[in-house]
């Protein structure tokens, strides 16, 4: 799922309810509930063409039926009953929720300590900023030549295995260091981890500064401002950024294949594996699934931390 | 009694640079036990720094702050017998009003039911007990302001420090607020140490005003003394209801409510007025004279209705040679 269309569709639901509540006398309030339709038409359109309909698609096709080199409409639950009875499907899953775990631990450790520096030992804005930019210029290349970038890196020959053998700290070069889940999380993190260093970083400076000073002056110390008012206050950012890096590391596919040297599955894998094959129907089925389990875990998410406020 | 006890907090060349600058200005000052004093001045003129020194949160570039014949002047926050009311109130917006009062007690590792039990004492003294679950963002800014109080109170310190507590609230509430805060003081029995930018909050708190200007103080002394006897220019016009006027000896001053209009007397002036502000029990009228100084006269609406004043009139103005009060230069 797109996180952008997500906190979109959040922002929409929060202004109309705004403009519901304006209006006072009857005809006021028709006209400004005429207004705000008009004001939400163009969201409504984008959202409509861009997120509702590949859905629907996506929803009725996963009902078609399909052979070696076709699929045509019909209204069968074969795709669901393999996806379901399949033993791949749960290690599959399993092997997907363990990189999501890994990454999303190693992206938190990552975020709030790259965001707390920012926020709470930069004085100046100006390197503030400074700093900040840096953190986002790996950003300026794709995401498939940074990982690709790692491969020579890596490798059994790869600088890191070379500087290794030549300080004498291992014997034989390392060969869980490429094409294997150690790859895989190293990618990952490394792809999502300013992902959660922007939200946190954003909450972090909405902290006013004088809480810390109060938090001080109670007699805290440094471990129990952090403890106590510090994640306390950041747990919307970390919660924001959890969404981005557990729903983009839940639906990648290209990660996994790179890295893993194709050794790992994802969920992600075996849809764009069904699609190689012209399987979109169960391609679908397996979206559709995969959609729901994600929603319900952000669904999990949410209930814990509220985000509004931050939106 | 002891003479040592009652000298309370001293403040000893009392010194903040920022750099090249000088924020506090070897500041020396005396306050005796149970006292409500205001620092009183200007933005930029040291007041918060000052403030901030005594509560340990500035680090003192020199001299020394003594509090109950213990120098605290590097001491920690805590250590030091100080608590602080901020200016915003800084409540933890993600603890309810119970845990922020309990906060200084949770940090110094105090169990859940002992802390709580203390904190419904202090809830009964600041009327906030039925509220002692909601959070911060469902209270109003006076009972914000009490929460705040409270959350100070509650380590017993022996001076609580106000850094312009009355200044998020509007006028109204700001005067009930004000009294609420004496009253507390009286209650206590400890020093109030305010910092304020209004003449108003500290003449009507303070038992001691102490007016600032460019990290210095420019008088320290009681409230009537303050108005009645500013000590120089900038102190009278800083409090205001004064005007200068230059004298063979100097500058002096005279209460605006004692220059009389449209009547000759030791000293008169002819003067033009230029604008009546009518303000209920009183009218303050602004006049100029024929070299273009501006006066304020501040009279009762009896004495405004009883001549007929009009914008524009020519008067005359006089006051009496005991009312004016020299100023040093």
């Amino acid at each position: 799922m797109d996180p952008e269309q997500f906190c979109s569709g959040f922002r929409y639901k929060r202004d109309r309810t705004s403009i519901m509540k304006t209006g006072k006398s009857e005809v006021v309030a028709k006209a400004a509930q005429k207004l705000s339709w008009f004001l939400v038409l163009p969201l409504v359109l984008i959202l409509a063409f861009f997120l509702i309909l590949p859905l629907v698609t996506i929803g009725i096709v996963s009902f078609w039926d399909y052979n070696e080199w076709n699929f045509f409409p019909a209204f069968i639950f074969d795709n669901y009953h393999y996806v379901f009875t399949s033993h791949v499907t749960l290690a599959t899953y399993l092997k997907t929720l363990k990189f999501t775990v890994l990454t999303w631990f190693f992206c938190v450790t990552i975020g709030f300590t790259v965001a707390y520096f920012l926020a709470f030992h930069v004085r100046s804005l100006k390197w503030q900023i400074a700093l900040f930019l840096l953190c986002t210029i790996p950003f300026w290349t794709s995401n498939i030549i940074r990982m690709i970038s790692w491969i020579p890196f890596l490798g059994r020959n790869g600088i890191a295995n070379s500087i290794l053998l030549e300080m004498g700290i291992i014997e034989a070069p390392l060969e869980w260091l490429l094409f294997s889940d150690f790859a895989v999380v190293l990618a990952f993190v490394h792809l999502y981890a300013l992902f959660m260093v922007v939200p946190i970083f954003n909450t972090m400076m909405r902290i006013d500064k004088s809480l810390i000073e109060a938090a001080h002056d109670a007699g805290a110390s440094g471990f129990q401002i952090l403890t106590n008012i510090i994640i306390p206050l950041t747990k919307p950012g970390i919660m924001i950024g959890s969404i981005f890096v557990i729903t983009l590391v839940m639906g990648d596919f290209i990660t996994v294949r790179f890295m893993s040297g194709g050794q790992s599955a994802s969920v992600g894998r075996i849809i764009s594996n069904e699609i190689a094959l012209l399987q979109y129907p169960a391609a679908a089925a397996n979206a559709v699934v995969l959609l729901s389990v994600v929603i319900f875990m952000v669904a999990i998410m949410l209930r814990f931390v509220d985000i509004r406020k931050e939106l | 009694m002891s003479m040592a006890r009652s000298k309370h907090l001293e403040l000893i060349k009392t010194t903040k640079l920022y750099g090249d600058v000088k924020a506090v200005d070897a500041i020396d000052l005396t306050i005796d036990e149970g006292k409500y004093v205001c620092i009183l001045g200007p933005s930029g003129c040291g007041k918060s720094s000052l403030l901030r020194m005594v509560a340990g949160h500035e680090v003192t570039s020199s001299g020394d702050i003594i509090l109950a014949n213990k120098n605290i002047t590097d001491f920690p926050p805590t250590k030091r017998g100080t608590a602080m009311m901020f200016q915003n109130y800084a409540l933890f917006p993600h603890l309810t009003v119970q845990d922020n009062i309990a906060f200084p007690l949770k940090m110094s590792g105090m169990e859940k039911a002992a802390r709580y039990k203390q904190v419904d004492i202090l809830l009964e003294r600041v009327q906030l007990k039925s509220l002692h679950d909601r959070k911060p963002d469902q209270l109003s800014g006076g009972q914000q302001q009490r929460v705040a109080l409270a959350r100070a109170m509650i380590t017993n310190p022996q001076i609580l420090l106000l850094d312009e507590p009355l200044s998020a609230l509007d006028p109204f509430l700001r005067t009930k607020i004000r009294a609420e805060l004496k009253q507390l003081q009286r209650d206590l029995g400890i020093s109030f140490l305010h910092v304020t930018h209004s003449q108003d909050e500290a003449l009507a708190l303070s038992d001691l005003v102490v007016v600032m200007n460019e990290g210095r103080i420019e008088q320290a002394a009681t409230a009537k003394d303050v108005f009645n006897a500013p000590a120089n220019e900038f102190v009278a016009r800083f409090i205001g209801g004064h005007n200068i006027i230059e004298t063979d000896n100097g500058k002096a001053a005279i209460r605006v409510d004692r220059v009389h209009l449209g009547r000759k007397s030791y000293a008169s002036l002819p003067v033009s007025i230029q604008e009546i502000e009518f303000l209920g029990a009183r009218v303050c009228i602004k006049v100029i004279d024929e070299n273009g100084r501006e006066f304020s006269v501040d009279m009762t609406d009896e004495m405004f209705f009883a001549h007929s004043f009009e914008i524009g009139a020519s008067s005359f103005l006089s006051w009496e040679k005991e009312d004016v009060h020299q100023l040093a230069a």
